[in-house]
């Protein structure tokens, strides 16, 4: 069993969601990203997104796309994203790490090489952007191998018929974004939820996380009550932008009783 | 038409979107229905006969065309050796080959019962063109165009606007061309119900260049009838600027499978290939992946995209249509660069030489013509696309001879 299905599969047990927050790499500096990857898993995040810096996020709003140009000021690459990720591992061997980003810089890197340089920096699954269903087959074979999930997502706009077709080949966790538009703008309410997640429940056994605008304790809550895992990225990165590591931290573990009181309430 | 043989260069894209390895469909899955759901309108209405009917109507009534073949003697004259001929897409309603594109495109999104238009632009030529079509068709229109953009082409920019389109600057990142069509890609996705996205170029995901290319080859089919009747033979040399691509695989598609046709792309050599200042991608840089295909890029050791330069916005960008990659790889078509000051030169000399002003882009293609034309037997034969006008570029051209208007 993989690091990813064996948490959810810890969560289930415990009847409850995961609470999945994310941090941009080297934003602003390499120190306070590797701070906050052992500060989250210490605070309540049971697993965590590490954003890979592009020059050009196409499906990222305004928030990460910041972000993701500090940290390239601070020397992002993807190799030092690999390293800060080993580092980390180095000193935890269980919250699961998934890689967010974009097409281009793996390619650039090389799908083979990066597949296997990530699984043994600790990396537990990839999430590409820019890599739908029609073109995964670029990468699938070397994730395979050496044991990467890869996580795909789900939009609206994805049908009942094309459901199938998109969950060939993932694993890991089936990321659900929740609105038509780019990160951290608008909010899926209750009720879309409702009618959204048992649509993708028919389609699959993996778990649903559910990202794109979850940004308060409240909303991961509603969230975790339909999914099994709440991802929140842009409020985080407004937090840190705003003021400080130690303010994140405590926003994770603000969202951690979110998810964790959801169910009982 | 010319018919197309199974082994014919032309059959291109293939089921996947791809030209060789290039071209595919590299988007968000949010936005992966949308694009088959156009794939599949645009099949639907080329097998429409009264599709092509309609656009062919606003292209004759509308636009102008055909637009005229020219014969350029003076300039010839003056370059010595051979014929040079211009297709002049410069005369075309708005001054260039853009409105080609934008009218079938629009035309489709008709069709589809969109309601609402968006854009990127670079230099505002492909802005205007589609702020055109939309006032002509009364659909709302939301230009993005990079705030650096926004400000070195004020006149375009006050165009679109009379034309009744909303244009939103473009700030994040290096807020010029690919940061608009990064952000005309977001709009798209949380507009995804309403809205018809009218890509300007041969780039972005399948279908978008081959649809592009086959809205703009109307530019080669008519130039290789006007040059069989003026001359009764196909060009030695057909030659076209390039950026994106969509006037030179307008003009270079209907003769990729005449092997006596040597088909020539100019690239912006910025300030020289031996420079990090220019926007070639194919002579200077590798494939990667950006705005939804595969292509040639200028990108750093990490995979991050790098800026291009050029005097001329419309090739100020770091990428270039998959088929333009493709038939680089293939060497079907020799890509070479033309500088900054060659251009300027270039310029000056056919507005001096023919009464003509052209674009800066066009003005590319103009200067490698008067590298090759002198080398030429005096009955060969130079097709050139003339794919813009230099009215807009008259600014730009006065600040880089010292000149203040």
């Amino acid at each position: 069993m993989s690091r990813i299905s064996g948490v959810f599969a810890g969560l289930k047990a415990e009847g409850r969601a995961a609470l999945i927050p994310f941090v941009e790499a080297f934003d602003p500096d390499r120190e306070t990203s590797l701070a906050l990857l052992k500060g989250m898993a210490e605070n309540g995040a049971d697993i965590i997104e590490v954003g890979m810096p592009f020059t050009d996020p196409m499906a990222d709003g305004p928030t990460i796309q910041a972000a993701g140009r500090r940290g390239l000021l601070a020397g992002a690459t993807l190799k030092g994203t690999l390293a800060l990720v080993a580092e980390f591992r180095a000193g935890n061997a269980h919250t699961p790490i998934v890689l967010m980003g974009y097409l281009n810089p793996i390619c650039s890197y090389g799908v083979a090489s990066f597949c296997q340089d990530a699984a043994k920096a600790g990396v537990d699954g990839l999430i590409i952007v820019d890599l739908p269903t029609e073109e995964a087959d670029l990468v699938l074979p070397d994730a395979g191998t050496n044991g990467l999930d890869v996580i795909r997502l789900i939009a609206p706009t994805t049908s009942d018929e094309r459901l199938p077709k998109v969950l060939a080949g993932s694993s890991g966790f089936v990321y659900y974004v929740s609105i038509t538009g780019i990160t951290g703008t608008r909010t899926a309410s209750a009720e879309d939820l409702a009618r959204d997640i048992p649509r993708i429940r028919a389609a699959t056994d993996l778990p649903i996380a559910v990202g794109f605008g979850v940004r308060t304790p409240e909303q991961a809550a509603t969230v975790a009550k339909f999914a099994d895992g709440a991802i929140v990225a842009s409020a985080l990165i407004e937090t840190l932008a705003r003021e400080d590591a130690d303010a994140v931290l405590r926003d994770v573990k603000r969202l951690s009783a979110g998810v964790k009181g959801a169910r009982a309430a | 038409m010319n018919s197309v043989l199974p082994n014919s260069l032309r059959n291109g894209p293939d089921a996947r979107g791809r030209f060789g390895e290039f071209g595919g469909r590299y988007v968000a899955e949010t936005l992966m229905p949308l694009i088959l759901e156009l794939e599949a309108a645009y099949e639907a209405a080329k097998a429409d006969p009264a599709f092509q009917t309609e656009l062919d109507y606003y292209l004759k009534h509308y636009v102008g065309r055909p637009s005229p073949l020219w014969r350029a003697e003076r300039l010839a004259k003056e370059l010595g050796g051979a014929k040079i001929y211009f297709k002049r897409e410069e005369l075309n309603h708005t001054g260039a080959h853009k409105i080609n594109n934008c009218l079938g495109q629009i035309l489709l999104a008709k069709r589809m019962g969109k309601t609402r238009i968006i854009a990127e632009t670079g230099a505002g030529q492909h802005g205007v063109a589609t702020a055109t079509v939309c006032a002509l068709f009364g659909l709302p229109c939301t230009i993005y165009m990079g705030a650096v953009d926004v400000e070195r082409q004020k006149p375009n920019v006050f165009r679109m606007k009379l034309l009744g389109a909303e244009v939103v600057p473009v700030s994040s990142g290096s807020a010029t061309l690919k940061d608009a069509m990064n952000d005309a890609l977001r709009d798209w996705v949380a507009n995804v119900r309403d809205t018809f996205y009218i890509i300007g170029t041969s780039a972005g995901p399948h279908p978008y260049p081959a649809m592009v290319r086959d809205f703009q080859c109307v530019i080669g089919n008519e130039a290789r009838e006007q040059l069989m009747e003026a001359e009764g033979r196909l060009p030695d040399v057909a030659i076209a600027a390039v950026g994106g691509g969509s006037n030179a695989i307008g003009l270079f598609h209907p003769f990729l499978d005449e092997e006596a046709v040597k088909l020539i792309g100019v690239e912006a050599a910025g300030k020289g290939l031996e420079t990090q200042e220019h926007a070639a991608s194919l002579n200077k840089g590798r494939p990667g992946v950006l705005h939804g295909n595969r292509t040639y890029l200028l990108q750093d050791d990490d995979g991050q995209i790098l800026e291009a330069h050029s005097i001329s916005a419309g090739l100020d960008y770091p990428g270039i249509g998959p088929e333009h990659s493709w038939l680089h790889d293939i060497k079907r078509v020799e890509y070479v660069g033309v500088t900054d000051a060659e251009a300027l030169a270039a310029f000056r000399l056919c507005t001096r030489t023919e009464g003509i002003i052209p674009a800066l882009e066009s003005s590319h293609a103009i200067a490698h013509v008067a590298k090759i034309a002198g080398h030429m037997d005096k009955d060969q034969i130079i097709l050139l696309n003339l794919s813009g006008r230099g009215d807009k570029d008259i600014f730009a051209v006065a600040q880089h001879l010292g000149v203040e208007l």
